[in-house]
């Protein structure tokens, strides 16, 4: 039987208490994106700004559980730097960290902005595709014992799945922008 | 008489058990009743000796299982004070006994501009239905608003009632469990010519339902909030509205005749009874009649009101100005559903450390998105009592929201 502990782990409480790039940036340059989990009513808002395929500055917004708010903490402070193809290749880690559950409980796979766009080649032309392996998940790998309380996967992965729809945005958006 | 907690637990198998290793507390069934052995009993046995198809074989069984099929029925129409059987459909929940009233009734009297007053806490069941005629054919919403304490803002009734068609109400609402004003509601809508619908799924399973006194047109409940199984529910409708309605669904049992070019309706009810009904559910449902009449509905009510009393007064004793608890704070004005808010933790979060020690209670929206907004949360957590239910489970919640702040502060 799984425990509370391995669900509330220390780091996890701590994003919780103490969120990394909370609040909003200015659209645009931004791209806003909402996701909403129909489920328990918790809402994630992402402000993305994605500039040279790199993802200049994000925050976060809305309000959720302490699952769905940490997992979006830790998010923030993984992707903000990185490539989009980085940044593609992280979601696609963290998705399969959390998946086995996930796709049993999905049936078809609801992702496929994400992995879709993550897995062909090139990335939806973010840059060269990052291999998954070679991602680092430091601080999120605690997020794993998530996996063994099914209903909340969908918490852990709400804004993984809004970040994805971001990135899409982001860059469909440059690319019909004049430049 | 006053309900023996211990004696009914022992009917419900399901609570003599450990969950995560603790004794189980099962405050959910304003979602779904649990089911005495009565109820269990009662299909298993039809299964074991009488079950065959209803209204078809005229072999002893066929005869016996359509016996007991209607006399679930009559037992049902004496539960809710019917003046007849032929008032009595059944459905699969009360989500299909308004969905029929808004196919049938609603499809034949409600065109463009015709107007339907609900209130802001309606279950998305009695909300969803005419927001479908909304948007298919243009009818026009109302809404009655609910104030601070969780009571609908009746100053404005009269005005909102004015050509309006229907009203649409619930008896006690599922998030904050406040009871309506319903049969003063109805005789305003009545004297603006509009007919009354009311969803009774919190009401029946602990109140004495009489639809006369009510004087709603419509009244649905659901058979699994109330011990019964799930699969089955009710519509009642005085007589002259069935007759005048078209029928629902098409098949089998809802025929007098077919032809290859037409067809005659059957007689009521069965008139909206299309295909093999739930016949063992049915069988269920009017055990779950008899066993709330043999404990007697005044006693069950009285008990809600005594642990609603006993679970207002000992969480804000123990949790002061931490616990926020929704609706009405009068234990008579509103039934065994408590919705609350407990610090900023969220009720996923609340919900999770309260399973770890065995303690059921639901997260979330409860179906009614736009009475949270109203009330300005996302989520609610949500503990509602039965018969079953006693003092010390209200304490068994009341120590696991202070582990649930040892954890999250
Ligand atoms: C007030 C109210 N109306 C309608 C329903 C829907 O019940 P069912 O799902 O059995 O149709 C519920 C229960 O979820 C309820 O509480």
């Amino acid at each position: 039987m799984p425990g509370l502990e391995d669900l509330y782990r220390e780091i996890i409480l701590d994003h919780y208490r103490n969120p990394r790039n909370r609040g909003e940036l200015p659209t645009p340059p931004a791209v806003r994106v909402e996701g909403f989990n129909p489920l328990c009513g918790d809402e994630i808002v992402v402000f993305l700004d994605v500039a040279d395929d790199r993802v200049q500055d994000l925050r976060i917004g809305g309000q959720g559980c302490s699952i769905s708010q940490s997992s979006a903490s830790m998010m923030s402070a993984a992707v903000k730097g990185k490539t989009v193809a980085e940044a593609r290749a992280t979601i696609r880690a963290f998705k399969s960290l959390m998946s086995i559950h996930e796709q049993r409980l999905d049936g078809a796979d609801d992702d496929g902005g994400a992995s879709g766009g993550a897995s062909g080649a090139g990335g939806g032309g973010g840059g060269p595709a990052v291999p998954e392996a070679a991602v680092k998940l430091g601080d999120l790998e605690a997020l794993q014992g998530v996996v063994r309380f099914p209903v909340r996967i969908k918490c852990a992965t709400l804004s993984w799945n809004t970040l994805a729809q971001g990135l899409d945005e982001a860059q469909e958006a440059s690319a019909t922008s004049p430049s | 008489m006053a309900l023996d907690v211990e004696l009914v637990k022992k009917d419900f198998a399901i609570l003599d058990q450990l969950v995560h290793g603790h004794r189980i507390v099962y405050l959910d069934s304003a979602s779904s009743s649990q089911k005495p052995a009565a109820v269990l009993d009662a299909m298993q046995h039809l299964y074991e000796t009488t079950y065959a198809n209803v209204h078809r074989g005229v072999y002893a069984i066929a005869e016996e299982s359509t016996r007991l099929y209607e006399e679930a029925r009559t037992k049902v129409a004496a539960f809710l004070g019917a003046a007849s059987t032929r008032e009595v459909i059944f459905t699969k929940n009360v989500t299909e006994a308004i969905n029929l009233v808004a196919y049938t009734w609603g499809r034949t009297n409600l065109g463009p501009g015709d107007a339907v007053l609900l209130t802001e806490m309606e279950h998305h069941a009695n909300l969803v239905p005419w927001l479908q005629l909304k948007a298919e054919r243009g009818i026009e919403l109302r809404y009655l608003g609910v104030d601070g304490e969780g009571q609908l803002i009746l100053d404005d009734l009269e005005q909102l009632v004015d050509g309006v068609k229907l009203v649409g109400l619930t008896l006690v609402s599922n998030v904050l469990g406040t009871l309506n004003p319903v049969a003063e509601v109805a005789r305003v809508a009545h004297a603006a010519g509009a007919l009354v619908l009311v969803d009774g799924a919190q009401y029946t399973p602990h109140f004495t339902t009489r639809v006369a006194e009510l004087g709603c047109d419509f009244y649905g409940f659901t058979a699994h909030k109330m011990l019964g199984p799930t699969g089955i529910g009710c519509l009642w409708a005085r007589e002259s509205l069935l007759e005048e309605m078209p029928i629902f669904l098409g098949g089998g049992e809802m025929i007098r005749d077919v032809r290859l070019d037409g067809f005659t309706a059957n007689e009521l009810p069965w008139k909206f009874e299309a295909g093999t009904p739930p016949i063992a559910e049915a069988v269920g449902l009017g055990a779950a009649v008899d066993y709330l009449l043999a404990i007697g509905m005044a006693d069950v009510r009285a008990h809600e009101i005594e642990l609603t009393r006993y679970a207002l007064e000992s969480l804000h004793e123990r949790h002061g100005d931490d616990i926020r608890i929704f609706g009405p704070s009068d234990p008579e004005k509103r039934g065994g559903v408590l919705s609350f808010a407990y610090k900023d933790i969220h009720p996923h979060d609340i919900s999770q450390v309260l399973d770890e020690v065995g303690v059921c209670v639901r997260a979330g929206h409860h179906c009614a998105k736009p009475l949270m907004r109203r009330l300005g949360v996302g989520a609610t957590a949500r503990a509602s009592f039965y018969l079953y239910n006693d003092e010390a489970d209200v304490d068994a919640l009341s120590s696991a929201l202070t582990s649930a702040d040892r954890l999250f502060s």
